[in-house]
């Protein structure tokens, strides 16, 4: 006879409103360890999304996203010719604001070469950009469609395709255009300010500049000597992928990370009290039908399987209804929620660890209990 | 009535809570034999010592000093001479509380059964032998129903049978009647006795119900944890 399944269905509501609240602890916990992933993951796909091997950025800078980098695009041409290199391509980065259906949309703007590095990794859904000008590609959470149309700069341009997972660190989403547009878009002046410079007597324009050049190697280059080299050159730092990354992941979102990192161990921490007192509780109120299982011969076995499978099916039902319930909504959040079968089941672990240490208590506090109290002496 | 076998001895038994200015001697060098058969009741005022006695007897107090033998087996003798008091319970005694102490989570059946699962008996074997004693006790109706929905009558019907449910040779019974009305007392001592005798058990009740004293073979009064009388 299983006393601790039987006394679940006798206060069934009760035990799964329980879990049911367990489950949404247990959904934010999971919602903060997704966040974490999903913020570490932008960091780095607008790393990765170009494939590239090396990074060439304005001296004495960290960029182009650690910080701002600015390099004349002709630099690409230089990188281009370097032994080892099968390709490469000049890239620029800007925040927009748009408008579209009414509302501001925040864009984190890719400028790169038709037919070079730079370009959108895989179009989901539409075509990659095929003319010079006025095309995009956007990235999914954009809300926009092939076929929307939408004003960047000074010139409306046309959506021909969808890329998934493209943002900045900032969980901007991203738009590809080609390089050219993107410069008009950096350089190009307001009118009025632009007749203040030519009143000025300077250039009715900005100067034209890329935020890095981005190089492919052949199979087997050397990707050390062409950092080596290029770092050389005074004017111009060379950064590979993975320092890129390490990078980012330092100086960028590190602040971040850990911001969440802390608040996910507080929000552990939180939840293992919930689950001890929540158990300890549960047990503390059969204290008297404890001590008559007790008195009619039940031994110590018994008591203690009573306690801890009630606590296991609360901790797994608990952790079940959550990562139902994140893998339910996780794709409303605004900002990526990246959740590996991994997290889940560590989470899943200290939920096991959690829920065997807190009916610890509860065991200690039942095994304690004098039989004699079933008979109210 | 011929008497049976000895099956409670309590010899110059003593107990005591606390030392010092705070000690209270709770019961002072009783002797107490039962037989198989006897329906006898512990009666006092309150802090006589009955329920320190019938502790006792359960196998749930240790005595301070003093011998204890149940069924012909000495447990206590300075210090408890068995360690599994619990299976020693399970086996040899059965208890019916004042307040029934069902398992709210169980049903009637089951709140029997439960008994002889513990006592290791295969779940067919033990659902029949819970069925056949509520059948017995009048109550066999209300096996599926939990504690919650039974009367208090069948509440105590349903706690003698899971007290007799492993066939136990020595039952003790605290105020089993004060939460019935006098017939229904009656009525559930005449059981009580009809087991007894049928079982070959014997019946040790504490009770201040004086409409059942009639009821019982021998009264053992309490005083200031002695015997007054027998």
């Amino acid at each position: 006879m299983n006393l601790a399944l039987k006394d679940i269905r006798h206060g069934l509501f009760r035990f799964v409103l329980t879990c049911f609240g367990l489950g949404l602890l247990m959904t934010v916990v999971l919602a903060m360890i997704g966040i974490y992933n999903g913020l570490v993951a932008d960091a780095l796909a607008i790393v990765k999304a170009p494939a590239a091997d090396v990074w060439v950025v304005e001296a004495g800078t960290q960029g182009p996203f650690a910080e701002a980098s600015s390099i004349p695009p002709d630099t690409r041409d230089a990188v281009a010719r370097m032994p080892g290199v099968a390709a490469a391509g000049a890239i620029t980065y800007q925040t927009l604001e748009a408008s579209h259906g009414g509302r501001t949309l925040r864009v984190y703007a890719i400028g790169y070469e038709l037919g070079r590095p730079g370009g959108p990794e895989e179009i989901v859904e539409g075509r990659g950009i095929a003319t010079s000008h006025f095309e995009l590609v956007a990235d999914r959470k954009t809300g926009l469609q092939p076929g929307d149309t939408i004003r960047l700069g000074r010139d409306r341009y046309t959506v021909v395709g969808l890329v998934e997972d493209a943002t900045n660190t900032g969980g901007d989403p991203a738009v590809y255009v080609t390089l050219a547009d993107a410069l008009k878009v950096q350089t190009t002046l307001d009118p009025a300010a632009a007749r203040v410079q030519a009143a000025r007597g300077a250039e009715p324009v900005k100067r034209a500049t890329v935020a890095a050049v981005i190089a492919r190697m052949e199979p087997g280059a050397d990707v050390g000597l062409l950092v080596a080299t290029v770092r050389q050159w005074k004017h111009l730092a060379a950064l590979t992928e993975a320092e890129q990354e390490e990078l980012l992941l330092v100086s960028v979102v590190d602040k971040a990370r850990r911001q969440i990192g802390l608040f996910l161990a507080i929000l552990l921490s939180v939840s293992a009290v919930v689950i001890a007192l929540i158990i300890y509780t549960m047990t503390m109120e059969k204290l008297k039908q404890i001590a008559t299982l007790k008195l009619i011969g039940a031994p110590d076995r018994t008591i203690i399987g009573l306690i801890v499978q009630q606590a296991l099916i609360l901790g797994g039902s608990g952790w079940a209804i959550g990562l139902a319930l994140i893998l339910t909504v996780k794709e409303h959040f605004p900002r990526r929620v990246e959740l590996e079968p991994f997290n889940a089941l560590v989470l899943a672990g200290i939920i096991f660890a959690v829920c065997l240490a807190a009916s610890g208590l509860g065991v200690r506090a039942a095994l304690k209990v004098d039989p004699a109290t079933a008979l109210g002496s | 009535m011929p008497l049976g076998d000895l099956l409670v001895e309590v010899e110059a038994v003593a107990k005591h809570f606390g030392e010092g200015p705070t000690r209270v001697d709770a019961l002072r060098a009783v002797d107490l034999t039962v037989r198989a058969g006897e329906v006898i009741a512990l009666l006092g005022p309150s802090g006589s010592g009955k329920t320190t006695l019938l502790n006792i007897i359960g196998c749930i107090f240790a005595p301070s000093s003093g011998k204890v033998a149940l069924d012909g087996e000495v447990v206590f003798d300075g210090r408890w001479l068995r360690h599994d008091l619990r299976r020693l319970r399970l086996d040899k005694i059965g208890f019916i509380f004042q307040a029934h102490n069902l398992l709210p989570f169980l049903t009637a059946e089951e709140n029997v059964a439960v008994v002889l699962d513990l006592a290791g008996w295969p779940a067919d074997k033990a659902r029949a032998r819970a069925r056949e004693l509520l059948d017995y006790l009048e109550v066999g109706h209300r096996a599926p129903a939990k504690p919650a929905l039974l009367s208090g009558g069948e509440a105590q019907r349903v706690a003698i049978a899971r007290a007799l449910a492993n066939r136990p040779r020595i039952i003790l019974a605290d105020e089993p009647t004060a939460a019935l009305d006098s017939k229904r007392a009656g009525l559930v001592m005449d059981l009580l006795r009809k087991l007894a005798t049928e079982q070959e058990a014997c019946i040790v009740t504490v009770t201040h119900d004086e409409k059942i004293f009639d009821r019982f073979d021998r009264l053992i009064h309490l005083r200031d944890g002695r015997l007054a009388d027998a």
